[in-house]
């Protein structure tokens, strides 16, 4: 005796918020029951355990078909098959491309390509995510990078129309298909202690003003590279670090303004000059693409590790970082003051955002 | 040749890919009418084609475009082999035949396959030029109206009711033909698909055809079935009620008659004179439940193929009723009497008084009687003439007869919320006919001018009237108990009334309603022919009976006392009859309050037994009582002293000089002083009774917020929202253990429903509170071991905390929702973009109202989408300003999001936007009722009839059996959607799924369904829109209704 069939559907399409999540978290209908049970589902509506697995397993396939169409989100709007009112759209969509950080932060700056496809089973039993749920977040990076890879215009904006995402899904995108174009390199294990959301921020940062979109917005070129003009002008800051005077006077300036308030002064006067040349030295180096793939390791290992060893605050980094570029600008003597503020903008705040234990 | 048919193909969109080898299609279309066929271009390398054909125009007669389908065909070029077929569209173009339907088709419609479900959409434009025909032989009906809907269509007001009208076509079933073994699955199911549609537009025309010549122009509570026979072939038939209706000119009456959305209110009339005493003098019990068992035992007598001798059937039914009211009345007011027999002789020149509405414009149902139905069983052999198919005709003209005498023997000239049904197993088939014997009022049913007679026609108080016996006390076939009404004291009332029609609008009724059900199974020994044939029909009449038991019991069980929209569905399998009886149960304040449910042991001795049933009785009482409270049943207490007082002197004399019976008087007494004493007695003497008992306190109650009903209409429920939710849900059961017991099965069968009701009210559970309406369950038996069961029904949801007398304030809730509805519709508009030009400038009334003032009804549509485009590109443009900033300054990001000027949201939707020129989706509401709560239907546009097949070879692949039927049902939705769309209109009332088949084969990887169903497209407006409205010109109003409502 068992139940051969069964099914439900309404003329509006009946989605269960709840649900969905189970789905996409890769459970199977059977575990999906159990939670419910155990978040209360019994409770509700006089309903037993047969109702609950028939609901889910309904629910389930629901979803199913609907994935397909999920796939290219605009079929959404479009389709005749399912009657679904834009909002529900919307929360299908945006709950499809959500994707847990951890798993985010392992595939990070790796190839999408299908070679990594099999170190989704390691993922899945590091992370604790179920495999189905891995498989899903990895195809949905994939695919959104396949889509705008090849696209001029902003990326962020590229991603939102195709996909039909949120601001704030479509700029973490963006830091994945970023990460994933660059290849930088984030699996180090001094790396380890970055969160997906760091480094979301620092790709933001890249993407707003070292790319070729970031200057000239009205310009069609793709946002996906940083603007090559921009690395081969950064070689002219080695001047700041060459230039014995010129190291010597920026650091003056930046003592005399921070003489008083921070804790860590003198620290700070005895390896200015070796701070100031990590960071000038990376700048210079980056019109290499391997060492643009390692600008966070060299971030890390060249300045903000050497700060931590001498218990640096936050706040007398954010105070150190600010004088350290804007005292530039009282240097006469040196005149690439756009490329610098452009420079330091950008890896101030990725410094502030890593720079945490 | 007095029409012509234009058709224009303009594009494809989600083609499926048919080249492997470059991912697209060549795709190319074929327009088919009747055998002429016309061609587009092939437009190559796109899975989004536009032809932007010439039109195409077909010049033929309007005997054929009523018959035939346009069908539209999409292939996939190829060089070298045969061109592949992507899927077909079939448009039934009947509803442009009537001028006052729809006037084009244009739209986007799934292309269907049925091997492969939907494949893509086509964008078709369909227009018919009809030239006027004045030949009187004409075989065409063009211009008859059709409706699904069983009451009088919201927008007319009924002139005439003529009567009923029937008919059915019968065809050789292509599945079955030897053509059939060398032939594709999907050349089978296409000339299947393709032989039902010309069956139905053939079928549809004739009883056009009818209508004219009774003088109607519409068939109301039209009903359409299909007999799979199998072998014997495939019979079409359908059932109506002719009608001739007047349209009301819209909106001024809208204007004056806001209440629309409760229909209860709608077709109140002010000014129902009071009957003058004695004229039904008639009286006798009518228990409906033993009117029923009694007329079904007759059918059952009569299986055999040769229509065996009516006679007997007939003298099983005492000729009684007929004479007894006309003559009673004579001596009370000569009058009255007399018109009311001409109502009858008028009722009598028709072969049959039936009528399949189910609600009626007011006075004009006078007196119910009961319920009549009626069975047979038949032994189906090959029909060999398909032009004469007179032995289907003689099969129901034979239940009809008998129907008829029914409805004599309870003293009723008439039969209303008619209905007929089949079920077909192997060769086997129980066709079935039941309604309510009704007395109805000559107002509707006469030539020549009614206002006169109007006024003399004996006007029942509308709340009690209808319950009021049509029968004489004396020559009531069966024993009833019969009181005064509890409401005008003055005519007797049965105490409990069964009907299958809707609750009369008017109708006293206490606390809310309930779904009421029955259910029995009962195992029979596999045989064949004959044989099989009588076992069946000796079966039938314990099974209704036993049906009937349960019904009343369960109706006791909830402290109530009628039943309406009773259906009985009795279902045929090879080794086992299925009988599933749903009504929806209330409690009418004009009968008697009824009694408990009193159980009897027939061995009072010992005492543990005793104890046992005293223990059951306490169960039941309280269950009664928990139910009481439930459902807000709160009968009045009935008062001594009103014995005797209203009640005219005359009638009771002339009551006694007819007969002088005692006992009635004694009865009547009874009942006034004391309700508890005419308890139901059920007697415990074998162990089936002990498990009925139980049986009977499992069924669980509905979940707090939850109602259910199978009717229209919910009794104390008023204050709909607009949130409905119409569903379809299928459960197939596989009974393993063959040898079950009658009690076994019945628990199964019972559990199946239960928790699938359980079910609906769990997945529903978001729209608490919340009524099922209409639920209406089909039971089949498609394997020897299967058991299914569909449900069709609508959730809506209403209002808890308003009280009734609020209507005032209700009316502001409802507009206040209605506005922020709008507000979501206004969003929703720009969201899916302007381009299409059927967006609703109305519904978004607030920057739009320049646009609503527009005197043309083309016009403002293209203004408002130029507008909204200027809209959108203004926001683009803002949207732009703002992210230059943010591009150019160095500040961070998060402060400069705020120069945005436009929520996040807005603004990505209308980018989103942009980049898909796709339209967007209008919205169809579909629900199986007659009306769309706090809304107003403003125009039919035709009837959808649609019949699809789906067949699979790979139904693991799909998903098994749930995910293939699934697919299969959203797909169905989807069409009946679109097409109502491409009509112009936003819903789908009086929705049915009439037939889903559904055969499979794991082992072969195979499934098959076939499924049938139909509504009426129409075009509503939301009342608050209509007020907002009512001051422009109409044309406006029709423009609103063509855009989506968003919900």
């Amino acid at each position: 005796m068992s139940m051969e069939l069964d099914v439900f559907v309404g003329n509006t399409t009946v989605l269960d918020e709840d649900v969905y999540q189970l789905w996409l978290d890769g459970h199977s209908v059977t575990d999906a029951v159990t939670i419910r049970v155990e978040a209360g589902a019994l409770q509700e509506c006089e309903a037993n355990a047969e109702v609950l697995h028939s609901d889910t397993m309904d629910q389930f396939r629901t979803f199913q078909m609907c994935e397909r169409l999920l796939q290219s989100p605009s079929k959404l709007a479009n389709q005749l098959l399912f009657q679904i009112p834009p909002h529900r759209q919307t929360m299908l969509i945006e709950r499809y491309y959500e994707f847990d950080s951890a798993f985010a932060r392992e595939v990070l700056g790796k190839k999408l390509s299908k070679g990594t496809k099999k170190d989704l089973d390691d993922i899945s039993s590091k992370t604790g995510i179920a495999l189905k749920s891995c498989r899903r977040q990895f195809d949905n990076f994939k695919r959104v990078f396949k889509v705008v890879e090849e696209l001029k215009g902003p990326l962020v904006e590229n991603i939102q129309r195709h996909f039909l995402l949120s601001d704030v899904l479509a700029r973490d995108y963006a830091a994945i298909v970023f990460f994933a174009n660059s290849r930088f390199e984030t699996g180090k294990r001094k790396l380890q202690y970055l969160s997906f959301q760091d480094f979301a921020f620092c790709a933001g940062q890249l993407i707003s003003y070292w790319t070729v979109g970031a200057v000239d917005n009205m310009m069609e070129d793709m946002d996906v590279d940083l603007e090559k003009e921009f690395l081969h002008d950064l070689k002219d800051l080695k001047v700041l670090v060459n230039d014995k005077d010129m190291l010597d006077q920026h650091k003056s300036l930046v003592c005399a303004q921070l003489r008083g308030k921070i804790k860590v002064f003198s620290e700070m006067e005895a390896s200015f000059k070796n701070l100031s040349r990590a960071l000038v030295n990376i700048a210079s180096k980056l019109t290499h693409t391997k060492d643009v793939r390692d600008l966070f390791i060299d971030l890390v290992e060249k300045f903000i590790e050497p700060c931590r060893s001498d218990k640096w605050t936050i706040g007398d980094l954010r105070l150190f970082l600010t004088h350290y570029s804007s005292s530039v600008h009282t240097l006469e003597a040196f005149r690439h003051q756009v490329i610098w503020d452009r420079y330091m903008g950008v890896i101030k705040s990725c410094i502030l955002k890593m720079y945490h234990d | 040749m007095p029409g012509k048919l234009k058709a224009k193909i303009v594009a494809g969109r989600h083609l499926p890919v048919m080249d492997r080898a470059s991912d697209l299609t060549d795709a190319f279309v074929e327009v088919k009418f009747g055998n002429t066929t016309f061609k587009t271009d092939v437009y190559p390398k796109s899975l989004n084609p536009q032809w932007n054909s010439e039109w195409f125009k077909f010049e033929v007669d309007d005997e054929d475009l009523q018959d035939e389908p346009l069908q539209i065909t999409v292939l996939d070029h190829d060089t070298y082999s045969a061109n592949d077929a992507i899927g077909k569209v079939y448009i039934d173009i009947d509803p442009l035949l009537c001028s006052e339907a729809a006037t084009v088709i244009s739209g986007w419609l799934p292309i269907y396959d049925t091997i492969h479900g939907i494949r893509g959409e086509i964008n078709v434009l369909v227009k018919v030029d009809l030239f006027n025909d004045l030949n009187r032989f004409r075989q065409s009906s063009c211009g008859v109206k059709f409706f699904c809907t069983t009451s009088i269509p919201r927008c007319y007001r009924a002139v005439m009711v003529h009567g009923f009208v029937e008919e059915l076509v019968v065809n050789e079933d292509p599945e079955y033909q030897w053509i059939d073994r060398i032939r594709t699955p999907r050349a089978s199911n296409e000339a299947r698909q393709r032989l039902i549609f010309l069956m139905s537009g053939e079928l549809q025309r004739k009883i056009g055809l009818k209508v004219l010549e009774m003088g109607g122009n519409a068939v109301v509570g039209y009903l359409q079935c299909f007999d799979l026979e199998g072998e014997s072939g495939l019979v079409v038939r359908a059932i109506g009620t002719a009608c001739t209706l007047e349209k009301i000119s819209t909106l001024p009456a809208t204007a004056t008659n806001p209440s629309n959305s409760s229909p209860s209110k709608d077709m109140k009339e002010p000014g129902f004179g009071e009957e003058a005493p004695g004229v039904p003098l008639s009286s006798g019990p009518p228990t409906p439940l033993r009117a029923q068992t009694f007329s079904s035992f007759s059918p059952s007598k009569s299986y055999s193929r040769q229509s065996s001798s009516s006679d007997t059937e007939l003298s099983l039914t005492p000729k009684t009723g007929m004479g007894s009211g006309g003559s009673a009345g004579k001596e009370a007011g000569p009058l009255k009497a007399l018109l009311r027999q001409q109502t009858q002789s008028a009722l009598e020149q028709r072969e049959y008084p039936f009528f399949t509405l189910t609600a009626f414009p007011s006075g004009f149902l006078l007196h119910v009687g009961g319920v009549v139905s009626a069975r047979s069983v038949k032994l189906l052999d090959r029909i060999h003439n398909p032009d004469e198919p007179e032995t289907r005709d003689a099969w129901w003209e034979e239940i009809r007869q008998e129907i008829k005498s029914h409805a004599k023997a309870l003293g009723c000239h008439a039969v209303v919320g008619y209905s007929e049904s089949t079920s077909i197993c192997e060769e086997v088939c129980i066709l079935s006919a039941s309604g309510t014997a009704a007395i109805l009022s000559s107002r509707f049913m006469q030539d020549g001018p009614l206002d006169t007679e109007h006024r003399f026609e004996e006007v029942v108080s509308p709340g009690c009237g209808f319950c009021h016996i049509p029968y004489d006390e004396l020559n009531i076939p069966f024993p009833a108990q019969l009181t005064y009404c509890y409401c005008c004291r003055r005519y007797k009332v049965p105490d409990v009334l069964f009907t299958t029609i809707d609750l009369p609008t008017e109708a006293n009724v206490n606390g809310k309603g309930c779904l009421i059900q029955a259910r029995l199974c009962r195992t029979k020994k596999k045989a064949q022919g004959e044989v099989n044939a009588t076992a069946i029909s000796n079966l039938l009449p314990f099974l209704e009976y036993e049906l009937h038991t349960q019904l009343m019991n369960k109706l006791k069980l909830r402290g109530m006392n009628a039943l309406f929209g009773l259906r009985i569905q009795i279902s045929v399998g090879e080794t086992m009859l299925l009988g599933l009886a749903s009504a929806t149960g209330v409690y009418l304040t004009a009968l008697p309050s009824p009694g408990g449910i009193q159980i009897a042991g027939k061995t009072p001795s010992d005492i543990t037994y005793e104890q046992h049933i005293s223990n059951m009785q306490k169960k039941i009482n309280d269950t009664i009582a928990k139910n009481k409270e439930l459902y807000e049943i709160n009968p009045p207490e009935v008062v001594e002293e009103i014995i005797g007082s209203p009640i005219p002197e005359p009638r009771q004399r002339s009551r006694l000089f007819r007969s002088h019976s005692e006992s009635s008087d004694e009865v009547s007494e009874l009942d006034l002083s004391h309700g508890k004493k005419d308890a139901f007695v059920l007697e415990i003497d074998d162990t089936d009774a002990v498990e009925d008992i139980h049986a009977l306190l499992t069924d669980s109650p509905t979940p707090a917020g939850f109602y259910s009903c199978n009717t229209e209409i919910m009794p104390g429920i008023q204050n709909w929202t607009s949130a409905i939710q119409m569903f379809t849900s299928v459960r197939v059961f596989r009974l393993n253990n063959v040898n079950l017991s009658n009690q076994g099965l019945n628990k199964i069968f019972s559990d199946l429903c239960e928790n699938l009701l359980k079910s609906l009210y769990f997945k529903l559970r978001s729209m608490v509170p919340c009524c099922l309406c209409h639920l209406n369950f089909t039971v089949a038996i498609p394997e020897d071991e299967l058991i299914q069961v569909a449900v069709t029904a609508v959730a809506m949801s209403f209002d808890k905390e308003q009280p009734l007398e609020n209507g005032k304030q209700s009316g502001e809730k409802t507009l206040k929702k209605a506005i922020t509805e709008n507000d979501e519709q206004l969003q929703f508009n720009l969201e899916l973009n302007a381009e299409t030009s059927s967006s609703n400038p109305l519904s978004s009334p607030k920057g739009l109202s320049e646009v609503g003032s527009h005197p043309s009804a083309r016009a403002p549509s293209v203004d408002y989408s130029s507008f909204a485009d200027r809209c959108s590109s203004w926001i683009e443009q803002l949207k732009l300003k703002a992210h230059t900033i943010r591009r150019g300054s160095v500040k961070t990001t998060s402060s400069l999001e705020k120069a945005s000027p436009l929520p996040e949201g807005r603004s990505r939707s209308l980018r989103s936007n942009r980049s898909y020129s796709g339209s967007s989706v209008a919205v169809v509401k579909m629900t199986p009722l007659s009306f769309i709560p706090g809304a107003k239907i403003i125009k039919y546009l035709g009837i959808i009839n649609m019949f699809f097949i789906r067949e699979t070879t790979s139904l693991r692949e799909e998903g098994g059996v749930s995910g293939f039927l699934h697919t299969f049902i959203a797909e169905v939705f989807a069409m009946v959607r679109a097409h109502v769309a491409a009509l112009g209109g936003n819903a789908v009332v009086s929705y049915s799924m009439k037939e889903c088949v559904f055969m499979e084969n794991p082992n072969k990887n195979q499934a098959q369904c076939l499924i049938n169903v139909s509504g009426d497209a129409v075009i509503f407006v939301r009342e608050s829109e209509l007020e907002l409205t009512s001051v422009q010109p109409q044309s406006a109003t029709t423009q609103t209704s063509n855009g989506g409502e968003g919900t």
